[in-house]
C-alpha cells in the first residue's frame, strides 16, 4: 500500500547551519503519528519544510511525496492546492495564528472558496456547520466577529474549524494545545480524536508532552537534533523505550501509581546545531556511549516489527532497561 | 465610542491652546516688534507710540487675556505692517502653499508606499538594497540642500526649470519634486518595516498554510495589518500640508505661508505669527483625531477598546 506521506533523506539548512539532517518518516493514511523531542529538534521543521512553509532562505532537500507524488519544490500552484487542501496545519499559538483585522467569516470561507467547490449561501452555510462542529455555540453571529473576541480555546477550536474546511486527508497540529491551559487541553484533544474518528483524517501531532502524545497516536517518533532516533508503536514505546535519549525522556516522567521513584533527567544540553559532534549527537550526553559511537553517525534500522532505533549500542541499551546485566 | 471621541477632542483643544500660549509668550519676550518694524533709528515717542497703540506697553498677562477674548469674538488681530486682519493675509496664501503641498503629498504616497511594500518583499535583494539607500539618503539629506541641488542642476546647469517664483506650472516642479522625494523617503522606509513585521506574524503562515497563493496573502492578509502604523505617518503629513514647505517655499521664492511666516518673525509681526501657528495646530490635531478615528475604523481590536474607554 503506497504511503499517504513519505519523507526521505529530508535536510534543512539556515545560512549554512543544518537543522534537520535526513529525515526518513511515512505515515499510512488515518494513522496518528506522535512526533516528539526537545524544542529545536527539528518536529516542526519537518513539516513547515515538506509544505514549502519556510522562509525562503532555507535550504531544503530530499523528498516528500503525497500519495507517491513529489511535493517538495513542486510548483507554487501545486502547493496550494496540497496546502490546506490535502494537507491542513495547525499551530502552537491560537493567539497570533489567526489575522487580527479580519472576521471568522472572511478566514473562514477563504479557505472554503480555495478548496471546495461552494458558492454562495452554500459556503456561509458550510462555515456555520464547520463552528458548529468544532463547538463554537450561536455560530451564525460569532462567524462575524473578529479573532481578538474569542478566548485562546475557542480560537484553537476556530483553527481546527479552519483546517477541516478543506477536508484533507492529514492534519499537522503543532504542538495545538501547549499554549492552552490543562483542562482545555483536554477538550480540543478530545475534539480532535473525535474528528478522527467521523472522517478517518490521519494526524501529525507534534508535542513535546509525551502523555498527550501516548494517549492520542498510534505511533510515535522520537527527534533528536534534526534526526529521527526512534520509532515504534506508542505503547511499546512507552514500555520499552530502547535508544538512550527516548529511554532518557520516558525516565524523566513520573509514574501515577506504583512506589514513588527518583525523576532521571539527561544530563547536558542539546549540541549547538553549527557544531554537531561527530557520530551520534546524542553520544556527549548518552550514559552507554562507547568509542565507536563517535565515528558514525547510526542510521534508523528496524529491531523489530514496526519499531526502528538510530543507536549502535541499542543491544545493550535494552540490556540496561531491562536491568540485565552485560556479560 | 463617543466618550472616547469626547476625551480626544478635549485633548486636542488643549493643545492647541498650549501652542497658541507657547507662541504668545516666546514671541514677546524674544523681540519688539516697534523697534523691528519702525528700525532702531526711530524717535522714542514714535516708538512708545507704536507700543501704545497696538497694547505691547500692557503687562503680558493683560494681552494675553485680551488675545483670548479677541479670538472667543473670532478676531485673529491685525497685521502691524499693514494693518490688515492676519486672517486674511494668511487665507489667501493658503492656495499657493496647498499648490505645493497636496501633489507632493500624493507623490510621497504613489512614490514611497510600493516602494516600500516593493522592499519587503524583495529583502534582502539588489533592489532592497538600492531603495533602502536612496530612502536613508532622502530623509537624511536636509531639504534646503536637496533644493539648493535640484536647482543646481535642473536650473542652473540643465537650464529646464526655473530656479523661484510662480509665474507658471513649470516653477512649481522643482518645489514639489523636494518635498516628495523626502517624504516619499521616510514612507518607504515606514511601509518597508511596517510590512516586514508583519509579514513574520504566525497568521501569515497560517494563510499560506491554508493554500492562500502568496499573492493574495500580501494583499489580504498583509497590507491590512501593515497599513495601521502607515496611517500614523500619512496622518503626520496631512498634518504638515498647510505649513510643512517653510523652507523649500523659501529657498524657491514661492508666496506661501511658509514664506509669510518666515518674514512675519523677522519683522515680530505678533498677530500674523500667531494665526500661522493656530492654523497649523489646528490641522495638526484634525489630523490626528482623523488617525485615531482611521485606527478604530482599520483595527477591530481598537473599536472593541474604544467602546469600552
Amino acid at each position: 500500500m503506497t504511503p499517504l506521506v513519505s519523507i526521505e533523506g529530508l535536510s534543512v539548512a539556515f545560512n549554512g547551519v543544518p537543522v534537520l539532517r535526513g529525515v526518513d518518516l511515512s505515515l499510512q493514511k488515518g494513522e496518528a503519528l506522535g512526533l516528539v523531542g526537545e524544542s529545536g529538534s527539528g518536529k516542526s521543521v519537518t513539516w513547515l519544510a515538506a509544505l514549502g512553509l519556510l522562509p525562503r532562505h532555507a535550504k531544503v532537500s530530499g523528498s516528500v511525496r503525497l500519495d507517491g507524488r513529489e511535493i517538495l519544490g513542486a510548483r507554487a500552484s501545486e502547493l496550494d492546492h496540497v496546502r490546506g487542501g490535502r494537507v491542513a496545519m495547525i499551530f502552537q499559538d491560537p493567539a497570533s495564528a489567526l489575522n487580527p483585522v479580519l472576521t471568522i467569516r472572511r478566514q473562514l470561507c477563504e479557505t472554503l472558496a480555495l478548496h471546495r467547490d461552494l458558492s454562495g449561501e452554500a459556503v456561509k452555510a458550510e462555515a456555520r456547520r464547520l463552528l458548529d462542529l468544532v463547538g463554537i455555540p450561536d455560530a451564525t453571529r460569532r462567524l462575524s466577529a473578529y479573532p481578538h473576541e474569542f478566548s485562546g480555546g475557542q480560537v484553537q477550536r476556530i483553527m481546527i474549524a479552519m483546517a477541516l474546511a478543506g477536508n484533507p486527508d492529514l492534519l499537522i497540529a503543532d504542538e495545538p494545545t501547549t499554549a492552552l491551559d490543562a483542562t482545555i487541553q483536554a477538550q480540543i484533544l478530545e475534539l480532535l480524536s473525535t474528528i478522527r474518528r467521523e472522517t478517518s483524517m490521519a494526524m501529525v501531532l507534534i508535542s513535546h508532552d509525551l502523555g498527550v502524545v501516548a494517549e492520542n497516536c498510534d505511533r510515535v517518533s522520537v527527534m533528536y537534533a534534526g534526526r529521527i532516533v526512534e520509532q515504534a508503536p506508542a505503547n511499546q514505546l512507552f514500555a520499552d523505550p530502547v535508544h538512550p535519549y527516548a529511554q532518557g525522556l520516558i525516565g524523566a516522567l513520573p509514574p501515577l501509581d506504583g512506589p514513588r521513584r527518583r525523576l532521571t533527567a539527561i544530563p547536558g544540553t542539546v549540541p549547538d546545531p553549527a557544531h554537531m559532534p561527530s557520530g551520534c549527537a546524542f553520544a556527549p550526553r548518552c550514559a552507554l556511549a562507547a568509542e565507536p559511537c563517535d565515528l558514525a553517525t547510526p542510521t534508523l534500522a528496524p529491531i523489530a516489527d514496526d519499531r526502528a532505533v538510530a543507536c549502535i549500542r541499542a543491544e545493550a541499551s535494552r540490556r540496561a532497561l531491562l536491568g540485565i546485566a552485560a556479560e | 465610542m463617543g466618550r472616547y471621541f469626547a476625551i480626544r477632542i478635549g485633548r486636542a483643544a488643549l493643545t492647541i491652546v498650549l501652542v497658541v500660549t507657547f507662541a504668545f509668550v516666546v514671541l514677546r519676550l524674544s523681540g519688539d516688534p516697534a523697534l523691528m518694524i519702525l528700525g532702531p533709528e526711530a524717535p522714542p515717542e514714535v516708538l512708545a507710540a507704536f507700543r501704545k497703540a497696538w497694547g505691547l506697553d500692557d503687562p503680558i498677562w493683560f494681552q494675553y487675556l485680551d488675545y483670548f477674548g479677541a479670538i472667543a469674538k473670532g478676531e485673529l488681530g491685525r497685521s502691524m505692517r499693514d494693518g490688515r486682519p492676519a486672517i486674511e493675509l494668511v487665507l489667501e496664501r493658503i492656495p499657493a502653499t496647498l499648490a505645493l503641498t497636496l501633489p507632493a503629498f500624493f507623490f510621497k504616497i504613489v512614490l514611497g508606499i510600493p516602494a516600500g511594500i516593493y522592499a519587503a518583499l524583495h529583502r534582502g535583494s539588489g533592489i532592497d538594497r538600492a531603495v533602502m539607500m536612496t530612502a536613508v539618503a532622502g530623509f537624511t539629506v536636509p531639504s534646503f540642500v536637496l533644493a539648493l541641488l535640484l536647482v543646481l542642476v535642473f536650473a542652473v546647469q540643465l537650464g529646464w526649470l526655473p530656479s523661484g517664483g510662480q509665474d507658471s506650472w513649470r516653477h512649481a516642479i522643482l518645489p514639489i519634486v523636494t518635498l516628495s522625494l523626502g517624504g516619499a523617503a521616510v514612507l518607504a522606509r515606514f511601509t518597508r518595516s511596517a510590512m516586514l513585521e508583519v509579514l513574520g506574524q504566525p497568521y501569515i503562515r497560517t494563510a499560506s498554510a491554508k493554500g492562500v497563493p502568496w499573492r493574495k496573502v500580501v494583499t489580504s492578509h498583509a497590507l491590512p495589518n501593515a497599513a495601521i502604523p502607515t496611517v500614523t505617518i500619512l496622518g503626520f503629513m496631512v498634518g504638515t500640508l498647510i505649513a510643512g514647505a517653510v523652507v523649500v517655499e523659501s529657498v524657491f521664492s514661492w508666496p506661501g505661508v511658509g514664506r509669510l511666516l518666515v518674514v512675519a518673525v523677522a519683522n515680530r509681526d505678533l498677530a500674523v505669527v500667531q494665526c500661522i501657528l493656530l492654523l497649523v495646530a489646528m490641522t495638526m490635531v484634525t489630523s490626528n483625531l482623523v488617525v485615531d478615528f482611521l485606527y478604530g475604523f482599520l483595527d477591530p481590536r481598537l473599536r472593541a477598546k474604544g467602546a469600552h474607554a
